[in-house]
């Protein structure tokens, strides 16, 4: 299906280079809609996960400032309070950025820890925001949610690897 | 593999100042969230009427996947059943046995009801139903409980109306869109109900714990009267659910408070009923006033 290499004089075009990532992360978080009528939080958050995924693959295409409209679309799909991935995914990316300064070779586990991180802080913000605002969620509620999110992080990748072959490959 | 290179600009000028300018947007946009949270909180409409949109644009694949989902859903359901269909079958036909007296002691109760009633002369809402639909969707990925129906403004649903299947009371609705409107489950941890004991009124108080239970917290200090298999249902009080709806059954106690699973699991019922609120019945305070001005001492005279 997929061709070995770019056909000959034609590049892929600078819109679908540009739009095929930012598709893929607000298809993951319309994962929502699915008719899955969950007792508690049990889906990983696939937003989230496919914009680490592309942030880790390919660290210079998106900017640094995707997270607020990206966390904004994914607050109105996941029914949080809006402006809670706002705040969290931008805090996420300055973070991973940071981080992305100090250690000068990344491997694989590296990634795979940043994800860890990027997990507990967007979910276990995501809970505090709602703990400010009233709500009594018990905190060990989350602690499953965010394992079965790690263990899904290598499978996302690697459909995002297949898609980022996809998008260049044309 | 190695870190990039473009967001170390070193001594191009240019390349600094636009790495600076993508940092003040990207704060800017973070503090710009923190702001949006506080508004939603001081004022939520605005937000509903994104998310109410947006589940319009979802409402086709959620509805058309229903069907199947709810099929695989109960998969594990039907092979259980398959492999336990003997001793399940003896069993059943021993409790059908038990249940018929019951029964026919329950419906000649149920007639000399009937007739208690029309010699009282009461007059009963049979018409709170506003729609029916089914549940498509849910927040699966966050820590609320939020589930989505397929009906919306256009069939009548409205913010506050409470939400039952068959079995039991499901939620109330929060946000109505114009063909789907957002539920708040009874096992959401906001979500607060006044419950009694269907064996003896024991009133106590149901909150969700978020896990798909409840805690029902009596309202008399002291002792916990409940016991496991206990069933609680609605009592009206507050005005929002009408009274007698199956709420949850207890499943084990812990510290001082019991803990329920609802009568009606959302993942399983076939579809909801939106009731309009039990209060909206019960005729303003204002013509009471105006009908006891009028006819003084009739309450007196009454007794």
């Amino acid at each position: 299906m997929i061709p070995a290499v770019p056909r000959l004089g034609s590049l892929p075009s600078r819109w679908r280079l540009q739009s095929i990532p930012i598709c893929a992360i607000m298809l993951g978080s319309m994962m929502t809609a699915l008719p899955i009528i969950s007792q508690s939080p049990s889906m990983p958050p696939f937003g989230l996960l496919i914009l680490l995924a592309w942030r880790l693959l390919h660290p210079e295409m998106l900017p640094l400032w995707i997270g607020a409209p990206l966390g904004a679309f994914d607050d109105v799909m996941s029914g949080q309070p809006i402006g809670t991935a706002v705040f969290l995914w931008s805090l996420m990316l300055i973070c991973i950025e940071v981080i992305d300064q100090r250690i000068f070779w990344r491997d694989y586990w590296h990634d795979w820890l940043m994800v860890v991180g990027a997990l507990v802080l967007c979910i276990g913000g995501a809970l505090l925001m709602a703990h400010i605002a009233g709500s009594r969620t018990p905190p060990q509620l989350i602690v499953p949610q965010i394992i079965w999110s790690a263990l899904t992080y290598p499978l996302i990748v690697r459909l995002i690897a297949r898609l980022d072959r996809w998008r260049i490959m044309a | 593999m190695a870190r990039p290179t473009s967001r170390r600009p070193g001594q191009n000028r240019r390349a600094q100042y636009g790495l600076f300018v993508s940092y003040v947007i990207t704060v800017t946009g973070a503090l710009f969230g923190l702001l949006l949270v506080i508004l939603s909180r001081a004022d939520p409409t605005g937000f509903s009427v994104i998310r109410s949109t947006m589940a319009e644009v979802t409402r086709p694949v959620s509805v058309s996947l229903e069907r199947l989902v709810s099929g695989v859903g109960s998969l594990d359901e039907n092979i259980v059943a398959y492999v336990k269909a003997g001793s399940q079958n003896l069993a059943l036909r021993r409790q059908v046995d038990a249940n018929r007296p019951m029964l026919i002691e329950a419906q000649a109760i149920k007639q000399e009801n009937i007739r208690l009633k029309q010699l009282l002369h009461l007059v009963e809402g049979t018409h709170d139903k506003v729609a029916t639909a089914r549940l498509v969707s849910s927040s699966a990925s966050i820590a609320r409980r939020i589930a989505r129906i397929s009906a919306g403004r256009m069939q009548g649903v409205l913010p506050g109306m409470p939400v039952r299947a068959d079995e039991g009371l499901i939620g109330r609705v929060i946000i109505a869109g114009p063909n789907t409107a957002d539920i708040l489950l009874l096992t959401d941890n906001q979500n607060i109900i006044p419950v009694r004991r269907v064996k003896d009124n024991i009133a106590a108080i149901s909150t969700g714990l978020d896990d798909g239970t409840v805690e029902i917290r009596p309202l008399n200090a002291g002792s916990n009267p409940f016991r496991p298999g206990d069933v609680v249902v609605t009592t009206g009080t507050g005005g929002l659910y009408s009274p007698n709806v199956p709420v949850a059954i207890v499943v084990a106690l812990r510290d001082g408070a019991a803990i329920g699973v609802p009568l009606a699991n959302p993942a399983r019922v076939e579809a909801v009923l939106v009731q309009r609120p039990y209060d909206a019945e019960v005729p303003a305070p204002a013509t009471i006033n105006n009908a006891a001005s009028t006819r003084p001492f009739a309450g007196v005279m009454a007794r």
